[in-house]
């Protein structure tokens, strides 16, 4: 049974070798049934694979399976086989478990886009690479899977290309993750040369005759590829441009799963991190500091969407902490139940944005929780759940985080701590502005302007009536896009399903890996054959854990009761909103000016000087000396047959003269 | 008495200088081709000499060579001669420097 394995990855593909010739055909929305029932096929099979896996003796949860040789150079043999354990199941599941939904919540949400067909063959393409990069047996293959997650992720945040800042966002995606890509292929690079090989299993044992130094680059180099890859510091920008892109790929890409690829290859790799502990430290560091700074900047974003994404930059940093921290659990743990949560408030933030007719900014929502029940609970689900607040997901998973950093150094858990709170904050935050206090959006939003298109005089006269005016229409008009004020209401079941779904998983997706008792700690358990040997053995005594979760819990409910104070009926606040953190610590103001200005002043340079004088001047130099030279030698063909002659016999006396005096020697 | 080889080689030595000297020296484009027929034929001379001298085959085989490019050029080197003389009797070699770079 758990020889059908090799199914997980290809069913994805099938969905999109069939949906390429034939998805315009299908049409919408059968193209997107199509996809969902492949995606969730592949789950169907995940599962089987699992329990499989599950009935196995701990010591024999892993077995690869080979396909083919993909290339072969001498000593290099690549082979295209699976690696099937406890972790890399984990991942599998998850991956297709809330892509399924997705799928779902998509053929919903892009139910008026005339490239829906388009859209789900991206979205196959995209859950093909990312299970090949999970579940691949070697380096090599995994990159293969990388690479192909980093092209989808390209074409879908440019999905909707015919509008500039989406089309360039998808560029600046591209670039960011090049240079994470540099890192992992110089890494491939050194793996090989100090091991002779790529598979995973065969690298860790040979790991012992690795040097120090090598261990730290390998190490270094692979986690600058998830710095590009999960948006950490310094390269993070990408990921709040990549909201240019449809919300449920926010969702799936941009959230739950491709971003937290960077996490997972950093447990895959933990008996590298191990064997390397300054390695580990950058890791944990620079995982804290993205966490704290990202999170300050969500407190001042006014995109409903630019927040969450901040928010995942921000738990991606408390991934990479734990995993730093040697707490390779707590890093998958997060990873799950951050799955979930987010992309519940993605998808919700998605909902809301349909409802209010692409209307992201949350200056201009408010009151919304009366007229949209389903998203506003599901939200305040997801939103508890990010902010830790017991007893959602979120507050087992960071909790545990937070205990593995502490044990490492009391500074990392302190930049968590207080992370945290303002997780809760802004969180809180972004749910008072879109869900309650009062309704912003009827005599806010201007007519005549946005993607709504034209509205009518009708909507006009609605705004001129005051919020009342519109209050009074509850009735959804059938088709009303373009032809009303927004009346926002819940969609339709496809779109509610996966909220409630993910909504569920949020709230009791924590209870696989309780602590106070080593019988909660069902994840550590399952995951143990895989990372066990490379954890920091941390042993906490009851009283800390029960301390440390009170703490936590502590720390949720002031973020939240924070946000409550500051931001109930009100929406400006400027102070709690500097310039600094709405524009993102001026971090794209320093690469433009540090980077892109001075690439573009050196590439001024080089057309101005370095090509038209240096290269020009070199082509053109050969041409003169050849033009100058013919015409010097011009001369010397007179056209008299004489001085050829002449010519001939001098040479003919040189050459003789000189034949003599060899021969006189 | 028999003549040595060293005769043959100063005739033959006697004859091409008076063919190069006479290339140089005459305009007279039909004289000049004489010229080059006898710097040719000097050098056939030469090869023959050694031929006998060395008792060696080969310097009679290169002199049949000679003969047959001689004929060819004679034939070409005629054919130009009289397109030359068509367009202007009594044309010296200097008369025809169209080529002039």
């Amino acid at each position: 049974m758990i020889h059908a394995a090799f199914l997980i990855p290809l069913l994805p593909l099938a969905g999109f070798a069939i949906l390429v010739p034939f998805g315009r055909k299908l049409g919408n929305p059968l193209a997107g049934w199509l996809a969902t029932a492949m995606v969730a096929a592949s789950f169907v099979v995940t599962v089987v694979v699992f329990a499989g896996l599950f009935q196995l003796a701990p010591a024999h949860r892993s077995f690869t399976q080979s396909w083919f040789t993909w290339f072969a150079v001498d000593k290099l043999n690549v082979g295209a086989g699976l690696l099937v354990d406890p972790l890399s199941m984990t991942m599998a599941a998850f991956v297709t478990g809330v892509s399924t939904l997705i799928h779902l919540y998509s053929i919903g949400y892009m139910e008026h886009d005339e490239q829906f067909p388009k859209f789900f063959v991206y979205l196959n393409l995209f859950v093909f690479a990312m299970l090949m990069l999970v579940l691949a047996d070697n380096f090599v293959l995994s990159f293969f899977g990388w690479e192909g997650v980093g092209v989808c992720s390209y074409f879908l945040i440019a999905f909707w290309f015919d509008r500039a800042a989406a089309a360039s966002a998808g560029k600046k995606a591209m670039i960011y993750n090049r240079i994470g890509d540099a890192g992992f292929l110089l890494a491939l690079f050194l793996i090989f040369e100090r091991t002779g090989s790529f598979q995973y299993q065969t690298v860790f044992a040979r790991l012992g005759h690795v040097g120090q130094p090598s261990l730290i680059a390998i190490g270094l180099l692979l986690f600058l590829g998830a710095v590009g890859k999960s948006a950490q510091i310094p390269l993070f920008p990408w990921l709040a441009d990549a909201m240019e892109g449809p919300t449920p790929v926010s969702a799936l890409i941009h959230a739950a799963t491709m971003v937290t690829a960077g996490v997972y290859l950093m447990c895959r790799i933990s008996p590298v991190l191990h064997a390397a502990p300054d390695a580990a430290h950058v890791v944990a560091w620079i995982g804290a500091c993205t966490a704290f700074v990202a999170a300050t900047i969500g407190c001042a974003q006014n995109d409903i969407k630019k927040v969450l994404a901040y928010s995942t930059v921000s738990q991606l940093g408390y991934m990479f902490l734990a995993a730093g921290s040697g707490a390779y659990v707590a890093a998958v743990f997060l990873m799950l139940t951050h799955a979930f949560y987010k992309a519940l408030l993605f998808l919700g933030a998605g909902s809301v944005i349909h409802a209010m007719e692409e209307e992201q900014d949350i200056k201009k929502m408010g009151g919304l929780a009366k007229l949209m029940p389903v998203t506003a609970v599901t939200f305040l689900i997801g939103w508890l759940s990010i902010a830790g607040v017991p007893p959602f997901s979120g507050f087992w998973s960071k909790s545990e985080v937070l205990l593995n950093a502490w044990a490492v150094s009391p500074a990392l858990w302190a930049i968590g701590a207080v992370t945290a709170v303002l997780t809760a904050y802004y969180m809180g935050r972004e749910y008072f502005l879109v869900f309650l206090g009062k309704r912003r959006w009827t005599e806010a939003r201007p007519t005549g302007d946005g993607y709504g298109g034209v509205r009518g005089h009708a909507a006009a006269e609605a705004d001129r009536g005051g919020p009342g005016a519109a209050l009074t229409t509850p009735e959804p008009v059938a088709g009303g896009h373009g032809a009303a004020p927004p009346h926002p209401h819940d969609p339709g079941w496809v779109m509610r399903l996966p909220l409630v779904a993910l909504a569920g998983l949020s709230l009791l997706g924590g209870f696989i890996d309780l602590p106070f008792h080593p019988d909660f700690d069902l994840l550590e358990r399952w995951l143990d054959p895989v990372v066990g040997a490379n954890l920091l053995a941390h042993h906490f005594g009851l009283g800390q854990e029960w301390g440390f979760a009170l703490l936590d819990a502590a720390l949720a409910i002031t973020g939240v009761l924070l946000a409550a104070a500051l931001w109930r009926d009100v929406v400006e606040r400027r102070a709690l909103e500097p310039r600094f953190l709405s524009m993102a610590w001026y971090i794209d103001w320093a690469y433009d000016h540090f980077v892109a200005r001075p690439g573009e002043t050196f590439a001024a340079f080089s057309a101005a000087v370095l090509d038209s004088r240096l290269i020009d001047g070199a082509v053109n130099g050969v041409a003169t000396v050849v033009r100058v030279g013919g015409e010097r030698l011009r001369r010397i063909q007179s056209g008299y047959v004489r001085s050829y002659a002449l010519g001939i016999v001098a040479g003919l006396v040189v050459l003789a003269a000189y034949v003599l005096s060899r021969a006189g020697s | 008495m028999s003549i040595g080889a060293s005769w043959y080689l100063v005739l033959a030595a006697i004859l091409f200088t008076i063919g190069a000297v006479g290339l140089l020296v005459r305009r007279n484009v039909l004289v000049m081709f004489m010229c080059v027929e006898l710097m040719l034929n000097a050098a056939n001379l030469t090869f023959v000499s050694f031929s006998r001298s060395l008792n060696d085959i080969g310097g009679q085989v290169a002199v049949f060579f000679v003969l047959v490019v001689a004929a060819a050029e004679v034939v070409v080197g005629l054919g130009i001669l009289v397109a030359i003389f068509r367009r202007k009797s009594g044309a010296t070699a200097d008369d025809a420097h169209v080529l002039k770079g």
